[in-house]
């Protein structure tokens, strides 16, 4: 069983190689990179590849690692011990599963997404270690351990917003998603629009790649953003024509706002504009 | 098996760790990598590297190791990969039984890379064809693309033999800074500053205190909630802007993004090597907007943190005299401000950026760390644990 993209997502050779690697050896997955690469997308792509279920983990920056675990509700518990219910007797009713539990107890292999972890207290990752090391937690309200049937394929997304711990490094498999060179986007985009008109697409691409390479932009039009340009693109009815004549500094570039994400960088394309420099 | 490998990684400052190679040797046990060589590269990066900053070094150090010697364009601590004794050492591996044989035929290996190193001084320029120099496609012994067998290749891609490898590319190489963004540490050590409080929206459940309504209310069930914790330390921020400052700009804007991580109540101000009667907030637009020091007074009270950043290197006159500033016309002296600043605020310390074994060649640094009571420390991990410590310190004022 091995993971080689799917239909819809384009995995180089080398992601290819990290994820089987994660998959056979059962550690946990590591992925960085630009926003907008397909870090997220990536869980859900291998477990629609190598048919498996999903359980998602969104991390925020109040998120506890416990809260993965489970959460031990006391006030339902005291509020049913009112109404006399008999519920109250057994502690378990009163324990939420989180993601990792439900994972971890699931009768077969699935996949585990824990997405943004970078989002959280910075001493966050540091808390899971021993539950993505040994796959297994104690539950101090239950008393008992919980181990994975399973062990799930982990797959953990970062923005990069904060450094994290060597230790929580060290257990994991590390690949950074690059920024697709021009063929392997070209595949992307295909995968995407597998009618669009050739012609089109190398237009737009050549576009794309020359706001790419303006310096100094806050925020670079990443692969997500050029797929909904091309959407847009498409829905709007631009021709070929259109883009061939595009001038900044006489036009706008059409349906701006998919790929420029900042007023600063339209300020900066104006003035580009204005020293008539041409996509 | 590839320990030599691992410790060269490890020699050029890659953290990788024992439980990491272990790793490796698993994967490849499992025959993940089958027969490809591109494969086994995959694997070694995803296992052994955690950072994309180490991706070029990595790629370097990958083409050195499994093919020879490859390229000399290499960043100056790759750069003593060439030196004679790496070549030594890893002779056996490095070259073929061939080309043993050819290097013996030019009169073995230490007269090799005798002559390559003074090909390498003579040369001043790009070479290409040719028969002595180093460069590209000629048939001296030193260069790429070039015909004899015994040469060594030099950067480049070789075309006799088959396409560029991935780890030839380089791809990386713009995400090794090679300065390793350390504000983790930074923001572990500033984290000790803090003060608990709470306040704001009531979301935690109050145990204690639930308890005890509910047995007032005869056993009925009473809720109390409570705000959740919240560090509540404020802090003021007074970096210097000095030239002398220049060299520090790296470390103190790393302490800064720290420090603006870490406490929601933070102020940061800037000054010219010594605090005057003002101040300001934007470094580009300092005239017409400085803020007098006495208002800050006026703002902030005694419960604030004062923390000021800079080298507290500069003429002793600029921190003595009257009008010694070295951009306007200060009323009163530096030395004055420093006193009152530090009355004000209690706990206030100074983190000097200059090495510490070094303060006492500087009279402006004894001075300011006299008027700050001795509460200068050196901007360090262990410098900032101590100045934190200091801070949190009760009626820290002794004079």
């Amino acid at each position: 069983m091995k993971f080689t993209g799917t239909d819809n997502y384009v995995a180089s050779p080398d992601l290819q190689i990290a994820v089987n690697a994660a998959v056979t050896l059962q550690k946990p997955l590591l992925i960085k990179g630009e926003p907008g690469t397909g870090k997220t997308l990536l869980a859900f792509e291998v477990a629609k590849s190598l048919n498996k279920k999903i359980y998602t983990w969104h991390v925020k920056s109040t998120s506890k690692a416990q809260q993965g675990l489970y959460e031990y509700d006391a006030v339902a518990r005291l509020r049913d011990s009112q109404l006399g219910d008999e519920k109250v007797k057994d502690i378990s009713h009163y324990i939420n599963k989180g993601p990792v539990w439900q994972a971890f107890e699931s009768d077969e292999q699935v996949v585990l997404l824990i997405d943004e972890i970078d989002k959280a207290d910075i001493e966050f990752p540091n808390d899971l270690l021993l539950e993505l090391d040994k796959m297994e937690f104690y539950c101090y309200e239950l008393q008992r351990t919980i181990t994975a049937k399973h062990r799930p394929i982990i797959i953990i997304t970062s923005n990069n917003e904060r450094d994290l711990p060597d230790a929580f490094l060290r257990r994991c498999f590390f690949h950074f998603i690059s920024f697709p060179d021009r063929d392997i986007m070209k595949e992307i985009v295909n995968v995407h629009f597998p009618h669009i008109e050739e012609k089109l697409i190398a237009e737009a691409m050549r576009v794309f790649y020359s706001i790419r390479d303006i310096n100094n932009m806050k925020k670079k039009p990443s692969t997500s953003e050029l797929i909904d340009w091309l959407r847009l693109l498409q829905i709007g009815g631009l021709n070929i024509s259109d883009l061939k004549n595009l001038n900044v500094s006489k036009s706008k570039l059409p349906y701006e706002g998919a790929l420029i994400k900042n007023e600063q960088d339209v300020e900066l394309l104006k003035r580009m504009g204005n020293k008539s420099i041409q996509y | 098996m590839f320990l030599d490998f691992f410790y060269s990684l490890k020699k050029y400052g890659i953290p990788v760790s024992l439980q990491e190679y272990l790793t490796l040797l698993e994967a490849v046990q499992e025959g993940l990598p089958g027969l490809s060589v591109d494969n086994f590269y995959s694997l070694c990066k995803t296992t052994l590297i955690k950072n994309e900053q180490h991706y070029d070094k990595f790629d370097q150090l990958f083409g050195t190791y499994f093919k020879g010697i490859q390229t000399v364009e290499l960043a100056p601590p790759l750069q003593q990969l060439f030196d004679d004794e790496w070549i030594k050492k890893n002779f056996d591996r490095v070259f073929t039984e061939e080309e043993k044989a050819l290097i013996e035929s030019l009169g073995g290996l230490d007269k090799l890379m005798e002559r390559f190193k003074q090909l390498q001084e003579e040369q001043k320029e790009r070479h290409e064809g040719g028969n002595k120099w180093i460069g590209t496609g000629g048939t001296s012994a030193f260069g790429n693309s070039g015909y004899n067998p015994e040469g060594m290749r030099v950067g480049g891609e070789s075309t006799h033999k088959k396409a560029i490898k991935v780890w030839e590319r380089r791809d990386f190489r713009n995400l090794d800074d090679t300065i390793e963004l350390n504000t983790r540490n930074a923001k572990l050590a500033l984290r000790q500053l803090r003060l608990w409080a709470r306040e704001g929206a009531l979301e935690e459940l109050d145990l204690n205190n639930t308890i005890k309504k509910t047995a007032e209310n005869a056993g009925m069930l009473n809720i109390e909630m409570v705000p959740s914790k919240k560090n509540h330390v404020k802090v003021l921020l007074f970096f210097d802007v000095g030239g002398s400052m220049e060299p520090f700009v790296k470390s103190c804007s790393e302490l800064f993004s720290a420090a603006k991580a870490e406490f929601k109540h933070l102020e940061y101000f800037y000054f010219h090597n010594c605090l005057y009667e003002h101040v300001w907030q934007d470094n580009k637009m300092r005239w017409g907007h400085e803020i007098p020091t006495i208002d800050i007074f006026h703002k902030y009270n005694s419960t604030y943190k004062v923390i000021i950043i800079g080298d507290a290197y500069m003429s002793p006159t600029e921190i003595l005299y009257k009008g010694g500033s070295v951009d306007h016309h200060n009323a009163e002296t530096g030395a004055e401000w420093i006193q009152r600043i530090t009355m004000h605020f209690p706990n206030t310390i100074w983190i000097n950026p200059i090495h510490e074994a070094e303060w006492g060649y500087a009279d402006s640094i004894q001075i300011i760390k006299q008027l700050m009571n001795n509460r200068m420390y050196p901007l360090t991990i262990d410098g900032l644990g101590r100045s934190v410590k200091n801070l949190m310190a009760k009626n820290k004022q002794t004079h």
